[in-house]
């Protein structure tokens, strides 16, 4: 950050004046996210370490409750899913190539990969619902154990409840970057938002690739042998 | 009155540089936002405070007779949780780190200031919440939320309570990230990891807390609140679900948090005993070092609190052994201060004597620490009044002793006056002499077997009680006294210099206040940190 001349640096558009040049905010944008992901990484944690620990003790409930979701929604939604993030990448690229139309593009499309994850994600949900399958008092299931069963539910619910949730914010801030981009606020010399956001919503996806296999892949070779 | 004072306060500061409140509510100025956090910390002890003046009165007398066992519950919960959550945990971190980092370390911000600013309005926001918790009539589950009292039985403020908490963890999480980046990035040139005054390595180490800690505090809390409104039963035993692993997520946070409300003190008790020691802080590397370990042994001892909740043996030896291991980084700090001492030419000004308070009190809190790491001490003083005393001695006599010592050291450079130092003094003192005498006897009626959370006790009990309680009241003049001065000097103070007590450090080289840009030009740092050998002129303020 010496080597750089602030006179020069403070004509950049974007450049804040508390950074010395472009170089460095850019940085520290990209090193902040980083560090948001982590503590995203934390929280989720929290509820991966739970399954983990009652998988391990109630793995024959756990097998059970997986059987109730909806492979091929879950399956479609995974893919969904995954073209938003490739969506996403191509708009981060055409964001540092400075082509606006491609950026506005591929970030709306993004937004409607993420729009359909979320309807797909709420038929499943209404379906779970009308089936008795909410933890709490209209819980119903007729095989053995169902307490543990419905403690699975209850992670379901949590864990994709709170993945909706960042997919939805992911969806609010990827609405946002749209406008500045359509404003024409990026371009070769400065597009750190479009990236940082990109970050963010690559977060998401990665979690949900782990969802996915966790809830409702258990052990599909059981179920057919 | 005279022409010659008039340019001193003419020069223009980031106090003077805009007026109304529109300037300080919008404001991304780093000092200006820790101004606001000072306030609302500040009113926030002082409810805290009031809450642990009720507690005490209550156990004056053997008999519940001040108030219900309900509103005792209620009291010490909230007492607690407005402590932990709301003073203690940003006190030194957002209010002192949030000045003094960026100026320390040579810049003009921190790396996002608009984000500063938001993780303000996410504490002002929990507070609100906190605030609708006390109002609508409290919340008694104690404050570490244990389910399933908190997800079953309890008809309180449960949730309103945790989604406070939860709350104000993000702006915890904002704080940490802001100062993580800012001390990666934002470092002047010649400016080297080697050379940061340790106070910015704890705020580091404090950072890394934050961050890692306090997601998984938030899911916690999140957990219990969805179980308590959509019966999820991820606690319930009556699903399989355990209980245990509530204490478990808890105190991955808290135990580390416990670390946040210690290491930026001991960030502010290095910068005090180089400077009125007026030498450089021996073992640097080792102190700097020391801090890192804290943090990272901070998460492998959490269920330490948990050794009589039904952990397996060969799980409580391991926490009981790390919990052992933390005491050598602590070792290595309190040597090394001492030694920071020996020849050197120390001066015993205000903020000094709370920096020997916390070193000497800091060291009770530790060693009582090893005893109840010890699993058979443990299972004697588990939820009696000797846990009371030892975290008390360490979030009491360490933290709050330290943030204060800071608040003197660095007001002159805050406020740009000088605070009364007799007055200063005599409220350390009050202070020292006021929390031994209230929390020393609660070792000794701990180890008797009195516990904790009760608002009725044996008669035999009393006098240690009635010590106790006598402490409060003093502790409670010597904090009143501060707030009292503080106040009439920002009117009546005398003009500060740009370095009053010769101090090392880039803060003390810019002027007092500093400009809202902190530096006319951004320095250059060719020296380490600590140089008090090639600084030789001893300025008025401390002879």
């Amino acid at each position: 950050m010496s080597d750089s001349s602030p006179t020069l640096a403070a004509h950049q558009p974007g450049l804040q004046h508390h950074f010395a040049t472009m170089e460095q905010q850019t940085d520290a944008s990209v090193m902040g996210m980083w560090v948001f992901l982590v503590t995203e990484i934390m929280f989720f944690g929290g509820m991966f370490v739970g399954y983990m620990i009652y998988r391990y003790m109630y793995y024959g409930p756990w097998l059970e409750g997986s059987q109730h979701m909806d492979f091929w929604w879950g399956t479609i939604n995974t893919a969904v899913l995954l073209c938003s993030s490739l969506t996403m990448a191509l708009g981060v690229r055409a964001s540092q190539l400075g082509q606006r139309r491609m950026l506005v593009t591929f970030l709306l499309i993004t937004i409607l990969f993420g729009l359909g994850f979320l309807g797909i994600k709420s038929i499943e949900y209404h379906g779970h619902w009308v089936d008795g399958q909410f933890p709490g008092a209209n819980f119903r299931f007729s095989g053995p154990n169902p307490a543990q069963v419905e403690l699975f539910f209850s992670f379901y619910w949590a864990m994709t409840g709170f993945h909706a949730l960042h997919v939805l914010i992911g969806i609010g801030l990827v609405t946002y970057v749209v406008y500045r981009s359509w404003k024409g606020a990026y371009g070769p010399d400065y597009h750190n938002p479009v990236e940082n956001v990109g970050l963010y919503w690559h977060f998401v996806d990665i979690v949900w690739i782990y969802l996915y296999p966790l809830l409702y892949l258990i052990s599909h070779k059981h179920l057919s042998g | 009155m005279t022409t010659a004072a008039v340019p001193m306060r003419e020069r223009e500061n980031y106090l003077n540089q805009e007026y109304g409140i529109k300037s300080w509510l919008l404001t991304t100025d780093h000092k200006r936002i820790a101004l606001l956090y000072l306030l609302s910390i500040t009113f926030f002890f002082f409810i805290g405070g009031f809450f642990a003046l009720l507690i005490r009165l209550e156990l004056l007398t053997p008999a519940g007779d001040l108030v219900q066992a309900d509103t005792y519950n209620k009291l010490f919960t909230m007492h607690g949780q407005v402590m932990v959550f709301f003073f203690l945990i940003p006190a030194v971190p957002a209010v002192l780190g949030n000045f003094l980092i960026p100026i320390m370390i040579g810049a003009k911000d921190l790396a996002f200031p608009r984000v500063n600013l938001l993780s303000w309005y996410i504490f002002i926001l929990g507070s609100a919440l906190m605030l609708y918790t006390i109002l609508n009539g409290g919340v008694d589950t104690g404050w570490t939320f244990y389910t399933p009292l908190s997800t079953e039985f309890l008809t309180t403020n449960v949730v309103a309570a945790a989604m406070a908490i939860f709350v104000v963890g993000f702006s915890s999480i904002l704080t940490g990230l802001n100062f993580i980046v800012t001390i990666h990035r934002l470092r002047a040139p010649g400016m080297t990891w080697s050379r940061l005054p340790l106070f910015v390595w704890a705020n580091y180490a404090t950072s890394i807390i934050f961050v890692l800690g306090t997601p998984v505090l938030a899911i916690s809390l999140a957990l219990v609140g969805l179980e308590r409104m959509f019966h999820l039963g991820i606690f319930d035993p009556r699903l399989g679900g355990d209980p245990l692993l509530f204490q478990h997520l808890f105190w991955f946070y808290s135990h580390p948090a416990v670390y946040v409300m210690i290491l930026p003190g001991m960030g502010v008790v290095s910068e005090i005993v180089a400077c009125f020691s007026h030498k450089r802080l021996f073992g640097y590397r080792f102190m700097a070092l020391a801090l890192i370990a804290i943090a990272v042994l901070g998460f492998l001892v959490w269920a330490h609190h948990m050794f009589v909740a039904g952990i397996s043996l060969y799980a409580a030896l391991i926490f009981s052994f790390f919990s052992y291991m933390v005491a050598i980084p602590s070792a290595i700090k309190v040597f090394n201060w001492t030694a920071t001492l020996y020849k050197g030419s120390i001066s015993y000004t205000t903020p000094m004597l709370y920096a020997f308070g916390f070193i000497g009190l800091f060291t009770m809190g530790g060693m009582t620490g090893l005893f109840v790491a010890a699993l058979g001490v443990d299972v004697h003083v588990t939820d009696t009044y000797f846990i009371i005393a030892h975290f008390h001695y360490i979030m009491v006599g360490g933290m709050v002793m330290a943030y204060l010592g800071g608040m003197h050291f660095w007001w002159p450079k805050i406020s740009g006056r000088m605070y009364p130092e007799g007055w200063g003094k005599l409220a350390a003192l009050l202070i020292f002499i006021g929390f031994n005498l209230t929390f020393f006897p609660q070792f000794i009626l701990g180890y008797m077997g009195m516990p904790r959370r009760y608002w009725q006790y044996s008669p035999e009990f009393q006098v240690l009680n009635v010590l106790s309680t006598a402490g409060a009241s003093i502790l409670a003049v010597g904090y009143l006294l501060p707030m009292v001065y503080f106040l009439w000097s920002m009117r009546y103070g005398k003009i500060a210099d740009d370095n009053p007590w010769g101090a090392a450090g880039l803060e003390w080289m810019t002027t007092s206040p500093p400009t809202t840009s902190n530096f006319d030009e951004i320095p250059t740092v060719t020296w380490e940190a600590y140089n008090y050998d090639q600084l030789t002129e001893v300025p008025v303020e401390r002879q």
